[in-house]
């Protein structure tokens, strides 16, 4: 369906893609973490690829199966193009940054947001990466696998107005 | 390096730093957070002493139905900044969904959008068969699709409804939530509940339509009709409603495109993109309907977006019972669907078959697969990670009402404090789905 997608990816950044599949139909793409930007800026522009829309961004913990112990996943779309690609970069645990796609998709925003709150995955240059569905006092993130399954967390006092605005 | 000539200016050689940001002027500027000194600090040439508020609406208001949070920076009655604040309703749907097994989740895909409960059923169970690769009869599609539309119709009633009341329509509020009864009365007959609904299965239904359900459906349809009939002419040509929604809450196509938007919040901006005719699931494609598509992309034309798709939802549920065809409504592999109670009582093959069913789960061949159906509020995605257990290893659900959500300061900054509410009426929120 998008496998014209990959082999442009392929055929532009040569040393960028790690590797490629397809299940399903769902077309894959690795890329390092170095190209992330350049080879989403060129999906967005290019008139062939023009992936306007991010539909998901989000991370995968992959501790006890492989090597490096994270993914950041991408989900792209093209509204005119009728196609999708799946974008994935491998994160190693010690060294748990991103750039962050933030000027390139604005809508990427929030998601990358849930994935430093839920797998501390750091997105560089995003401009205000907060805590978005757990509370700033939270300790870990919950999502991790060696987070357990019922994880307790210390008291907070209630917040009052004036610590909220 | 040298191999591919036409990037090779771009200087790929000094890769020292992976974080060298890409061009500037291709590149959206992000505004940088203003701290709240800035916001607040007093305005210049300003010969009357007047000062910027700021005031926390929710998260228990009235008017952010499904709990949020917006802190707000007022200069009287305009809005100058927004920050919303989401995650008053996270119980974790993730983290429990790596614990289960693919049919334990769907009951807490009940709870994501609480609206419509059936879509997210039909959307876990359409992702867990695509890792599978199998393919359910053709009765099961379109009873599938029939809730779906149901679902559907439930989600846009609400959406309606409380708009009119937010500005103070309390009739046509009662008119449409009692066509979402009447609905919810439907659903309750096929599925036993109202909202838990639990009605899909993987590689199938629990169980079929019930008998009489064309004859149960003509009269909820004659009577949802009526009332809708009677909310529209109360609304859409209602000189306050017309002047408080129209030309409030505007995002132009291309910025709702960049943020994610998909469902009514897209369409309305003139772009069609509909699941349903993009990639038909299902049997959308054996079927017509329209998708109604706005021009403005301000309050009045998701209203008005909604509205048209009830009709459509049901003038697909008309062909859906039309074309229905007898026959089996779960596939025929003991491996994905539980054999019937007499084989498992009098055969050892139907007992071992439900035993690994119950104790160890579907086993989902490993891969990774993106399932995504037109849900309620937009595009409701499920990226499933399979290790080849019984258990997802991973589940992330991409709901609609995240993206749209991300949106809202833009449309509300700028306007007044009371369109505030209208707007993110219209964008119909659901706690349950944005915080998972």
């Amino acid at each position: 369906m998008a496998q014209h997608v990959v082999s442009a990816i392929k055929d532009r950044f040569p040393e960028a893609v790690v590797s490629d599949h397809a299940f399903r139909g769902d077309e894959t793409v690795v890329v390092k973490r170095e190209f992330l930007l350049e080879v989403c800026l060129f999906l967005r522009d290019d008139p062939a690829m023009d992936f306007k829309m991010p539909i998901d961004v989000c991370a995968v913990d992959y501790l006890g199966w492989k090597e490096p112990r994270f993914e950041v996943v991408y989900h792209l779309f093209s509204v005119t193009k009728r196609q999708r690609i799946r974008l994935k970069v491998e994160v190693d645990e010690n060294d748990c940054v991103v750039p962050s796609c933030i000027a390139i998709w604005p809508g990427v925003d929030w998601f990358e947001r849930e994935a430093w709150d839920m797998y501390g995955i750091v997105f560089a240059g995003h401009p205000k990466l907060l805590r978005i569905l757990l509370y700033e006092e939270f300790e870990g993130h919950p999502l991790r696998k060696d987070y357990p399954q019922r994880g307790y967390q210390p008291l907070m006092p209630l917040p009052t107005l004036a610590s909220e605005v | 390096m040298g191999s591919s000539p036409s990037h090779s200016s771009s200087g790929h050689a000094g890769k020292s730093d992976p974080f060298a940001p890409a061009p500037a002027d291709r590149m959206v500027k992000v505004p940088r957070p203003r701290s709240d000194a800035e916001k607040l600090a007093p305005k210049q040439d300003d010969h009357l002493h007047t000062e910027y508020m700021q005031i926390a609406m929710g998260p228990s208001h009235p008017a952010t139905h499904g709990t949020m949070q917006m802190i707000l920076t007022l200069d009287g009655e305009t809005v100058i900044d927004a920050d919303v604040k989401i995650g008053y309703l996270h119980r974790g749907f993730e983290k429990m969904a790596e614990v289960s097994t693919y049919n334990q989740v769907i009951p807490y895909t009940d709870r994501l959008n609480y609206v419509s409960p059936l879509c997210n059923n039909v959307g876990w169970v359409l992702a867990v068969e695509k890792a599978l690769g199998i393919d359910v009869p053709r009765r099961c599609k379109w009873i599938r699709m029939i809730v779906c539309e149901l679902s559907r119709m439930s989600d846009h009633f609400t959406s309606i409804g409380a708009g009119a009341l937010e500005l103070g329509g309390f009739t046509p509020f009662l008119y449409c939530i009692q066509a979402r009864e009447d609905v919810w009365d439907v659903t309750e007959e096929i599925t036993g509940a109202r909202l838990t609904t639990s009605y899909t299965r993987v590689g199938g239904l629990r169980h079929d339509l019930p008998e009489g359900f064309a004859e149960r459906y003509a009269g909820m349809k004659a009577y949802i009709l009526n009332l809708l009939k009677d909310a529209d002419a109360l609304l859409t040509r209602n000189r306050i409603f017309y002047d408080r929604m129209a030309n409030v809450g505007v995002i132009d196509a291309a910025t709702a495109v960049s943020l994610g938007f998909t469902g009514v919040c897209l369409r309305s901006t003139g772009v069609d993109y509909d699941v349903r005719t993009y990639a038909p699931y299902l049997l959308y494609n054996e079927v017509e309907f329209d998708v109604p598509v706005g021009k403005k992309g301000d309050n009045y034309d998701r209203y008005l977006c909604r509205v048209a798709e009830i009709h459509q939802a049901l003038r697909i549920i008309d062909q859906c019972l039309e074309k229905i065809e007898p026959g089996p409504v779960n596939v025929a592999d003991w491996n994905v669907v539980l054999p019937p109670k007499e084989a498992v009582y009098n055969s050892i093959e139907g007992m071992i078959a439900h035993f690994k069913i119950i104790m160890e789960g579907v086993k989902v061949p490993p891969g990774e697969v993106y399932g995504y159906i037109e849900g309620g509020n937009g595009e409701l995605g499920y990226y499933l990670v399979s290790d080849g257990s019984g258990r997802p290893w991973r589940v992330k659900v991409r709901p609609p009402c995240f993206a749209v959500m991300q949106g809202l300061r833009q449309m509300i900054v700028g306007g007044n404090l009371a369109d505030i509410v209208p707007t993110f009426d219209t964008l119909n929120m659901i706690g349950g789905e944005i915080d998972r």
